[in-house]
C-alpha cells in the first residue's frame, strides 16, 4: 500500500538573475515499511526533494499525497501540525537541544504532541533503550558521541509515532563505526516494527544496506532500484 | 516544559545573561531605594508639619483664616476646648491667642506671627518643647517669657535672657509694645518656620492685646493617631456651631499631595529606568535568537507551531527579566529595610533641604504596593521587550534554517 504518492513535482528556484530547477518531475511512490536511500551528487536535487517530502518547503508545482491527504493543500499552520504528528525528521547535525538531557529530548516532542508526563517518559526511556542508550538516558547532547546524538534524534524521531522518517544525510558526520551502528538500529526498527525510513546520502556503506535505491540527476529520477 | 526549556536556555550563555541580569537588578535596586527613600523624606516632612506645625485638626472663626484679624476671635474657646479635650482619641488641645506684628531686638526687627499658648496645653499637641537649643521652653524667665526660633533669634542677634520687644495693635486699634524676655530658642527642622513663629505666654498675650478671658483664635487639637483625624473632626463638628473645624489636609493641602505627587514622580522614574533596560533586553534577545536561527528551524521542523515558539521566547525573556528584577526588588527592599532604623545623613545639604522644611536625616520608607507594583511592571518589560524578538524567530524558514552550518 502506498503511503506517499508524488505527483509531477517541481521545485524552481527563483532568484531575481537565474532560475534554478532543483526538482525537475519527478513521480514516485513509497510504500509502507520501505527503507529507501534517495543518491546523487550534490546539487542533485536530494535535500530539496526531502524537504518537499517533508513539508518543509512549498512545491512550484506538482502534488505530494500522504495517506490520502494533499500535504501542500493544506494551510501552513495546518502543515506545521500536520509535520508534528505524522513526519519524523532526522538531520545531518542531529539538531538535537543542547539544553535538554537525551530523554528530555525524546520527550519533548511527545509534549508537543500533548502527551502526558509519565507515559511520555516511559516512552522515552524504552525508545532510548532500543537505540542502545539505556544508561545515557539523562546526559545531555553536549556529553555524547555524534553517533551517540544521532541515535538520540532517531529516538525523537520515532517517538511522535510519525507515518515515516525522513533523514538527510543522516550519517555524514559519523565515522565508520558509528555509522554501522546507526544503519543496524534503523534497519532493525524497519525490520522489526515496520517504520518507513526515507534518507538521503551519497555514502556507500548506507546505499549498500538500503532496500530501494533511488538516484537524482538534475533534479530528476536517472534510476530507481528495487533489491 | 517549556519554562524548563526557557529557564535552562537563559544559563546557556552565562555571561551574557548575567550582564543583563546584573543592570536590570542594579537598575530595580536602584529605583526601590530611591522610592523608599523619596517617601521616607516625605512622610518625615509631613510627620514634622503635623507635629511641629499644624496639628490634626485646627478650629477657628472662619473670617479669621482669611484676614487674620484679632477681631475674628472665637469668644467661647475656653468651653468648647474643654470639651473637646474629653472626646475619645484626642492627646490634647491648645488655645493660641495669634497675633501679626513686629518683635524688635536692639539692632533689628523683623515681621512674626506670636502664639499665645498655654505651655503644658501646648506640649500636649505640638513638641517644640523638645527642639530647644538654647535656654528652657517658657522656663527660667519669670515675667513675660518669649520662645523665638534660632534663625530669627541668629537674625535679631539675640541669646537666652536677651530683651525683645514686640509691638502690636490691640482690639481697638491702638498700637501697642510689650517688652519680653528669651526664655528658650528651638530649632526644628523647617527654617523658615523657626524664622517667623514665636511664642509667648497666653495670659501676656491676652492682656496686651486686650482679649476677653476665655477667648483664643486657634483651636489646635493632636489625636492619637492620624487614621482617627476625620472622625475626631466629623464629632467636633456637630458641636462647635458655626465655627470652621479642618483637619491639617484641608489646611495644608500641598502637604498632603506631596506623598501622592511623589509616588507618580517615582512610577515615571521607575519607567524610564526600565525602558532603558528594556532596550538592553531586545539587544539580548535579538542576539539570542540569532545564535538559535538553526536551533528554531528544527524546532519549526518537528512540528513546534510558531505559536509556540513565540512563548517560548516570551517566557524566556520574563524569565530572564524576572531573574534581574526579583533580585533587584529584593536587594532594594534589604537596603531600603536598614535605612528605616538607620539615618541617612545629609547634612552636606542640610542647609537646603532645611529652608524646604525637610530633615537632613532621612529614613527610607518602604511602601509595599510600590514593590508589586514594580514586579509587574518588570515583568510587563520583560514581554514588550520580547515581542519583536519573538515575531523575528517565527518567520523563521525552517527549510532555509536547517541549511545554515
Amino acid at each position: 500500500m502506498n503511503i506517499i504518492e508524488i505527483k509531477d513535482l517541481v521545485k524552481i528556484y527563483d532568484s531575481t538573475e537565474i532560475e534554478v530547477t532543483a526538482v525537475n518531475h519527478i513521480n514516485l511512490n513509497f510504500e509502507k515499511g520501505e527503507f529507501s536511500a534517495v543518491v546523487g551528487p550534490s546539487g542533485s536535487g536530494k535535500t530539496t526533494f526531502l524537504n518537499l517530502l517533508g513539508g518543509l518547503d512549498r512545491p512550484t508545482a506538482g502534488h505530494i499525497m500522504i495517506d490520502g491527504i494533499d500535504l501542500w493543500s493544506l494551510k501552513p499552520r495546518q502543515i506545521t501540525d500536520f509535520r508534528l504528528h505524522n513526519i519524523g525528521f532526522v538531520f545531518q547535525s542531529y539538531n538535537l537541544l543542547p539544553v535538554l538531557t537525551a530523554k528530555e529530548n525524546v520527550e519533548f516532542i511527545m509534549h508537543l504532541q500533548g502527551w502526558p508526563k509519565e507515559a511520555r517518559e516511559k516512552r522515552a526511556v524504552e525508545l532510548l533503550e532500543s537505540v542502545g542508550l539505556g544508561d545515557r538516558i539523562n546526559s545531555r547532547p553536549g556529553k555524547l558521541s555524534g553517533g551517540q546524538q544521532q541515535r538520540v534524534a532517531v529516538a525523537r524521531a520515532l517517538a511522535s509515532k510519525p507515518k515515516f522518517i525522513l533523514a538527510d544525510e543522516p550519517t555524514a558526520n559519523l565515522d565508520s563505526h558509528s555509522t554501522e551502528n546507526l544503519l543496524d538500529i534503523m534497519e532493525k526498527l524497519n525490520r522489526e516494527e515496520g517504520i518507513t525510513f526515507i534518507f538521503s546520502t551519497h555514502d556507500a556503506r548506507v546505499v549498500k544496506k538500503a532496500h530501494r535505491v533511488i538516484t537524482l540527476e538534475d533534479g530528476k529520477v536517472l534510476s530507481d532500484e528495487k533489491k | 516544559m517549556l519554562i524548563q526549556v526557557s529557564w535552562r536556555n537563559i544559563w546557556r550563555s552565562r555571561t551574557r545573561s548575567l550582564v543583563v541580569i546584573t543592570a536590570i537588578t542594579l537598575g530595580i535596586m536602584a529605583g526601590v531605594f530611591s522610592t523608599a527613600f523619596m517617601k521616607g523624606m516625605m512622610d518625615k516632612r509631613v510627620e514634622t508639619a503635623i507635629h511641629t506645625e499644624l496639628s490634626h485638626i485646627q478650629i477657628h472663626d472662619s473670617l479669621f483664616r482669611k484676614t487674620s484679624e484679632l477681631k475674628y476671635y472665637m469668644p467661647g474657646a475656653e468651653v468648647l476646648a474643654r470639651k473637646i479635650d474629653t472626646l475619645p482619641h484626642v492627646e490634647g488641645v491648645t488655645q493660641r491667642i495669634i497675633v501679626q506684628s513686629m518683635i524688635s531686638s536692639a539692632e533689628t526687627g523683623a515681621g512674626v506671627k506670636i502664639m499665645g499658648v498655654r505651655p503644658e496645653d501646648e506640649k500636649k499637641v505640638t513638641d517644640i518643647a523638645q527642639q530647644m537649643v538654647a535656654g528652657k521652653y517658657f522656663e527660667g524667665i519669670k515675667r513675660n517669657p518669649i520662645v523665638i526660633g534660632q534663625k530669627l533669634a541668629r537674625k535679631l542677634n539675640v541669646r537666652v535672657r536677651s530683651k525683645v520687644v514686640i509691638t502690636l495693635q490691640d482690639l481697638d486699634n491702638n498700637l501697642t509694645a510689650g517688652a519680653f524676655r528669651v526664655a528658650g530658642i528651638y530649632k526644628t527642622s523647617n527654617t523658615a518656620y523657626d524664622e517667623s513663629n514665636v511664642f509667648v505666654r497666653y495670659e501676656d498675650l491676652a492682656r496686651l492685646t486686650d482679649l476677653p478671658a476665655g477667648a483664643c483664635h486657634e483651636i489646635a487639637i493632636r489625636v492619637d493617631n492620624d487614621l482617627n483625624t476625620v472622625s475626631v473632626q466629623q464629632k467636633i463638628k456637630k458641636t462647635a456651631g458655626g465655627l470652621e473645624v479642618m483637619n491639617w489636609k484641608e489646611i495644608s493641602p500641598e502637604l498632603s499631595y506631596i506623598t501622592a505627587v511623589m509616588d507618580q514622580y517615582m512610577y515615571i522614574f521607575i519607567m524610564i529606568i526600565l525602558l532603558a533596560l528594556l532596550f538592553g533586553i531586545i539587544n539580548t534577545m535579538l542576539m539570542v535568537i540569532l545564535e538559535r536561527h538553526k536551533e528554531i528551524g528544527m524546532l519549526l521542523a518537528i512540528g513546534m507551531s510558531r505559536t509556540r515558539i513565540f512563548f517560548m521566547i516570551i517566557i524566556e525573556t520574563v524569565l530572564l527579566s524576572l531573574t534581574g528584577g526579583l533580585t533587584g526588588v529584593i536587594l532594594g527592599t534589604f537596603i531600603s529595610k536598614y535605612f528605616e532604623s538607620h539615618y541617612i545623613n545629609l547634612s552636606m545639604f542640610g542647609k537646603g533641604l532645611e529652608q524646604l522644611g525637610y530633615s537632613a536625616l532621612v529614613n527610607t520608607s518602604i511602601n509595599p504596593e510600590m514593590v508589586v507594583s514594580v514586579t509587574i511592571m518588570v515583568i510587563f518589560t520583560g514581554i514588550i521587550a520580547a515581542i519583536y524578538p519573538a515575531l523575528k524567530a517565527i518567520k523563521y524558514d525552517p527549510a532555509e534554517a536547517l541549511r545554515i552550518e
